[in-house]
């Protein structure tokens, strides 16, 4: 089997699909010529993440670490979000096939994404190293 | 489960199961062995080359047998490029769409001095005669262009082609793997110097295939180690899976016309249905097409969670979506045929056989546009194509 029951069970019922119309936060990462864009939305209060919802548009493995990764962020710290690593959503998914990496890497970029426009959107101030760069999916570069 | 891929594979019918079993409780023998029990193999084996020379009409004694269609393929097209070396003629040319068997070893022949030509295949997935003609030069080696196309399922036009060869003395070798079976060869008439196919495309098993080459085309052999198969494939015969092939080959051959009409009625039915899902397109030419394929592209979802949603609604479906092969970009297949990346990344491929039956066909009507209307609702590009944010490349 390619993927985990865990993948196939958030890909099959994935959390917090949708879109939110007042999102404090909304980050895009990804290009469709690649294949896979996720978009997360966020609700945010007293710097906890007190809602979060995704849309994807890709495989079987970006919606099911985009539902990994705003289950492992919602009720949360900002300050947690921002430390969650594609690593750690792997592991929540029981792992990913080699090839399927960057969707995880898609989906802490995605999380980032949300938090920094959040930030942006309310004047809040923050370091910019801790965003990297998220206009463009390494792996489409060479592509 | 509604098995609807069977251009990746077919069910072995049961005419090949049981011929095999015979060839598996009873006729075990070596046939190169000497004694009784391998002469009455090699005895079948003679009788299974003459059933698909007679499916080809081609001659036994022109008809080799191999593990199946990638090694035919490696074996047609490397044996024709070391002929042609001999006389200096280094230049091979074939199609933009072809499998991986053929386009990975060009690639290779590349590397070792050849220079190949990749002819244009269009819209509708058809390649050019005068592209083709103007694309032979003095010091061209080979043509190899696929019988059928094995994602769109498009058919070229063998037989004008094999008579440019001819005509041009240049060595025309096809990979008839989706054909086979399905389609009516004539390597006579047809003017094929080569052609490969593979048993596990017609209700025959896997692991078997055939390489045809027309007398006098000399063979590089892949495999040394052995006299088998005229000296130019070593190693004991898989003669169970050959003869359950030479039988499968002859029950699809007897059986083709109705066997077509019974399938290409349900093929046309998924099509009228599924190109009323909006922003959707049918890929490749409808009438030139072989009787089973259906291929659409469905924009703003992706082809893998696509095929994955299906497997978990009991459809078993394929896509040319770059997840579902490996690498980052979608289907080459697709790429050439002009749809953008974008639009390449959403496709399914449902390929019917005469075991299908219509009662399936209702049930993937109803669930494709369920899937794609859920998928769609997910996807942020579905959103944005929706807002006016980005434009439709299908209407």
């Amino acid at each position: 089997m390619l993927y985990s029951d865990k993948v196939m069970d958030h890909f099959t019922h994935p959390r917090n699909v949708g879109k939110m119309e007042d999102a404090d936060g909304i980050g895009e990462v990804g290009n469709a010529k690649c294949g896979d864009i996720m978009r997360m939305y966020i609700k945010v209060k007293d710097d906890i993440i007190t809602d979060v919802k995704f849309n994807t548009f890709g495989c079987g493995s970006a919606i099911a670490t985009s539902s990994m990764a705003t289950e492992m962020i919602k009720g949360k710290p900002i300050a947690e979000a921002l430390a969650l690593t594609n690593k750690a959503v792997v592991e929540a998914l029981d792992g990913l096939p080699g090839n399927k990496i960057h969707c995880s890497v898609l989906a802490e970029e995605a999380v980032k994404a949300a938090v920094k426009d959040y930030y942006d959107r309310h004047g809040i101030e923050y370091d910019s190293c801790v965003f990297g760069d998220c206009e463009h999916c390494p792996q489409c570069d060479g592509a | 489960m509604i098995y609807a891929d069977n251009a990746a594979t077919t069910k072995t019918s049961q005419t090949a199961r049981d011929t095999m079993l015979r060839y598996i409780d009873e006729i075990y023998g070596n046939p190169s062995s000497l004694h009784s029990p391998g002469q009455q193999a090699d005895a079948a084996l003679w009788e299974a080359r003459g059933t698909v020379a007679r499916c080809l009409n081609a001659t036994p004694k022109d008809i080799y047998f191999t593990s199946g269609g990638s090694e035919s393929v490696n074996q047609a097209i490397l044996s024709a490029t070391a002929l042609g070396e001999k006389r200096g003629k280094k230049h091979l040319i074939s199609t933009r769409f072809e499998h991986h068997a053929v386009l990975h070893t060009l690639d290779k022949l590349a590397g070792q001095g050849f220079e190949v030509t990749l002819l244009e295949v269009y819209h509708d997935g058809i390649v050019r005669l005068e592209d083709l003609e103007k694309a032979i030069r003095p010091d061209t080696a080979l043509v190899s262009v696929m019988f059928a196309n094995n994602e769109i399922g498009t058919v070229q036009p063998v037989a004008e082609i094999g008579r440019i060869c001819r005509e041009r003395g240049v060595l025309f070798h096809t990979d008839a793997v989706q054909a086979a079976g399905h389609l009516p060869i004539d390597a006579m008439a047809q003017n094929i110097d080569l052609l490969s196919l593979s048993a596990h495309k017609f209700h025959g098993p896997k692991g078997a295939g055939v390489l045809y080459a027309r007398k006098g085309i000399v063979l590089t052999s892949l495999i040394e180690g052995g006299a088998q198969e005229r000296g130019k494939r070593a190693g004991t015969q898989n003669v169970p899976a050959i003869m359950g092939m030479a039988a499968a080959l002859e029950e699809a051959c007897r059986n083709m016309d109705e066997n077509n009409k019974k399938v290409k009625a349900m093929r046309d039915r998924l099509v009228a249905r599924l190109s009323a899902i909006p922003h959707s397109v049918v890929n490749g030419d409808l009438n030139n097409r072989l009787a089973g394929n259906v291929n659409m592209c469905f924009e703003g979802i992706e082809g893998e969670s696509l095929l994955l949603m299906l497997d978990h609604e009991g459809i078993a479906a394929s896509s040319g979506s770059a997840c579902t092969s490996g690498s980052l970009d979608p289907s080459h297949v697709l790429l050439a045929i002009g749809l953008p990346h974008e639009v390449a990344h959403g496709s399914l491929r449902l390929s019917l056989s005469e075991y299908n039956t219509p009662d399936e066909m209702e049930q993937i009507i109803q669930a494709v546009p369920r899937v794609v209307a859920y998928l769609r609702d997910m996807s942020p590009v579905w959103d944005e194509l929706q807002k006016g944010e980005r434009e439709y490349a299908l209407q």
